[in-house]
């Protein structure tokens, strides 16, 4: 009797162990409303917590600072920008917890988020039922936007939700192009985490690579929670690709390049926006020489139009850099700034009842040069600038090796 | 097939470092029947005590001049941490139901993960860990790293020192009785407290060693590191019969090798390509533990601890 029970209790915990990870955060206090005017609060849902919180920091801090700019410059007139910002962990659930806590504070008209294209899908429906905006500056999964045929007839998904990244439709088969036609490289190998992001991104990634004339070596996916690949680098290493391309984010790809380099690989590994961070090149221990990425957009500090953007956010003194989605983030919640500015025009002067669905609306008419370049949204919701750049580790900092727009 | 001797290799070393660990739940169980969930934990804590016994010394200093040292210190705070927790959390509930424990260990091992992210600078995403210079080796088919010769030294060398000790020496047979009956041990004059500080003690010595392995191996160190690897050493304790402490290390070691096996091969049968490869290595480690547990429910090298309940 007591072996079985002590198998019953093992699994008791370990359950328990599992639903402990997801337990609930307090919620940071919106601070004291004393500023004039009426308040109205940008909503910011990003990792801000675990191996992902540099991305997630860096989106917070960069929505901080388009509500700073927007009350100093009293862009709407009698309106004070706030930001509050949750923290979704990287995960589903929390981030759907999250969008409610969001919806349900009368007070926010936008939200900026969230980082990952798997914590989007949870909280799509509940920010359509309340007509809230919802404006990602990372997601890049096409279906998000698109439905999941989003190659053969595309269908617009939720009339709240918005990005200011360009789709993995277009970044994986940016990737598969510069692979094959700039590289030279004939022969992958596959990797994805099995999420929706990474898997996504292989997907399109792939597809273009064979359509080029590529092959493809072999290919499999790691558990985000395990890091010992050395199975999986084993068969890559066997597999003999002249490149591996990896649908993930960098907690994971910066081990699994260390092991793979470490283990004798000596192919580049490619992988999305999801691996552009500096984080990627510390976490491969210096093995990351030669590794390349796509990034969605034009890179931040070439552009004119992030100079200042580039100035502001070193003046305000922030604890953590803006990485790879700071720009993105500026401009997604500039663009909720602006639907703000339009409905509150409209209502002269002041915000309407029912203003969520307004904003909605003039989000879609919204068009201003933002910090990566034009921002407008298509009748998907998907940003119109299709601008993507390929960086290269060198001498251990990425490098821009090639920047374009992506056309079929 | 040519894979097949790295894939031996790969699961051998992650099994011994899963062992490592094992043998902190396995000492534990044996002793005073408790489940201690917080032992990922403190294998994590190894972890960032031989990190910041790294960080103290002069920058510079080459790594196998540091090791001994960084072994030392993480060592030592895996040791004083578990102690602490066993006089503190676990003492007072000893008379209490096998469930106040439980949770209490639950509850210990949240808390030292939060306490190490907020707390540690720069560990909420992970600090990476010092790195051994040299390798990779080749033998052969088989490609090793420095870190994986550190592993195939200390896990046989810890297993060694602990048969000897629980075997030959006064306080070993000390653990023994008490692991057989504690009353009677008391009343044979064998100071129960004490013996059950030491199995906290030991069991966190070695998972610290399993620690600075895992930094080595894999280049950083992660307040969640203990998680996944905790559940794993415990499956590796009870797939090995929880109580052994043989066990525990072959259990490790089976585990290890399945999943790198599994990882490798499943693809490869036909109609199973979707059941294979890395992300489906653990489902297959603990559809082994249930096949084991099924066919022998005491594990695989039984059970030594006498049946009280």
């Amino acid at each position: 009797m007591r072996k079985s029970s002590l198998l019953v209790v093992s699994i008791a915990v370990t359950g328990a162990l599992t639903l402990s990870a997801c337990g609930s955060r307090g919620e940071k206090k919106a601070g004291d409303d004393a500023a004039a005017g009426t308040v109205v609060t940008i909503g910011v849902d990003a990792p801000l917590t675990g191996p992902l919180s540099a991305l997630g920091l860096g989106i917070q801090h960069s929505v901080e600072l388009a509500a700073k700019v927007a009350n100093d410059n009293k862009e709407v007139p009698g309106v004070t920008f706030k930001v509050k910002a949750l923290d979704d962990k990287k995960s589903p659930q929390e981030g759907q917890q999250n969008a409610t806590a969001l919806v349900a504070d009368k007070s926010v008209l936008g939200v900026v988020g969230p980082l990952n294209s798997g914590v989007a899908q949870s909280m799509q429906q509940v920010f359509e039922a309340a007509s809230l905006a919802e404006v990602s500056p990372a997601n890049t999964n096409p279906a998000l936007t698109q439905g999941e045929k989003f190659d053969t007839e595309k269908k617009r998904q939720f009339k709240s939700y918005f990005r200011t990244a360009t789709t993995d439709a277009i970044q994986g088969p940016f990737a598969a192009q510069y692979a094959y036609n700039d590289l030279s490289k004939k022969k992958a190998y596959l990797i994805d985490d099995k999420k929706t992001y990474g898997v996504g991104l292989v997907a399109a990634f792939q597809k273009e690579f064979t359509k080029l004339g590529g092959t493809v070596a072999g290919s499999d996916h790691i558990d985000e929670n395990n890091l010992d690949f050395s199975a999986v680098v084993t068969k890559a290493k066997a597999a003999g690709a002249d490149i591996i391309y990896y649908g993930g984010e960098y907690p994971q790809s910066g081990p699994l390049t260390d092991q793979l380099k470490k283990a004798g690989v000596t192919v580049p590994v490619m992988g999305g926006d999801g691996m552009y961070d500096p984080e990627y090149i510390n976490k491969a221990n210096k093995n990351a020489d030669g590794d390349l990425a796509t990034s969605v957009g034009a890179p931040v500090e070439s552009l004119d139009s992030a100079k200042k953007f580039v100035a502001d956010y070193a003046a305000a003194k922030y604890a953590d850099p803006y990485a790879a989605y700071g720009g993105y983030s500026y401009d997604a919640a500039w663009a909720i700034v602006q639907g703000v500015k339009a409905v509150v025009a409209a209502n002269s002067g002041k915000v309407p009842d029912g203003a969520r669905a307004k904003v909605v609306d003039a989000l879609s008419k919204v068009s201003f040069d933002g910090v990566t370049g034009k921002v407008a949204f298509d009748e998907y919701g998907d940003a119109v600038n299709k601008q993507l750049t390929v960086y290269v580790v060198k001498n251990g900092a990425w490098t821009v090796a090639k920047s374009g727009t992506y056309s079929g | 097939m040519h894979q097949l001797p790295q894939q031996l290799a790969n699961g051998l070393i992650l099994g011994a470092l899963y062992g490592l660990i094992a043998i902190g739940y396995t000492m534990v169980y044996g002793i005073v029947q408790l489940i201690n969930f917080a032992h990922g934990e403190i294998f994590m804590t190894g972890g960032f005590g031989a990190l910041t016994t790294y960080l103290v010394l002069p920058s510079g200093t080459s790594l196998w001049l540091a090791l001994p040292l960084m072994l030392l210190g993480g060592v030592l705070v895996a040791v004083l941490i578990a102690v602490a927790a066993e006089r503190f959390a676990y003492r007072p509930l000893r008379g209490a139901p096998k469930l106040a424990p439980l949770i209490t260990a639950i509850g210990l091992s949240i808390a030292l993960q939060q306490v190490v992210e907020q707390f540690y600078p720069g560990a909420k995403s992970g600090r990476s860990f010092p790195q051994l210079p040299g390798g990779p080796y080749v033998f052969g088919p088989v490609t090793l790293q420095p870190a994986d010769f550190y592993l195939f030294i200390a896990a046989p060398l810890c297993m060694g020192a602990l048969a000897a000790f629980v075997g030959k020496t006064r306080t070993g047979r000390g653990m023994q009785a008490t692991a057989q009956d504690p009353d009677t041990a008391k009343l044979m004059g064998i100071n129960t407290d004490r013996i059950i500080v030491i199995a906290f003690a030991l069991g966190a010595a070695f998972a610290a060693v399993a620690s600075i392995g895992w930094g080595l191996r894999y280049g950083q160190v992660a307040p969640t590191m203990g998680f996944l690897a905790g559940l794993k050493a415990f499956t590796a304790a009870v797939l090995g019969g929880i109580g052994n402490i043989y066990g525990a290390m072959l259990g490790g070691l089976v585990l290890g090798v399945a999943e790198a096996m599994a990882t490798a091969y499943i693809q490869e049968i036909p109609g199973m390509h979707q059941l294979g490869g890395g992300s489906w290595a653990n489902v297959w480690a603990f559809v082994l533990l249930i096949v084991v547990l099924l066919v022998r429910p005491q594990g695989l090298l039984g059970e030594r601890v006498a049946d009280r309940a």
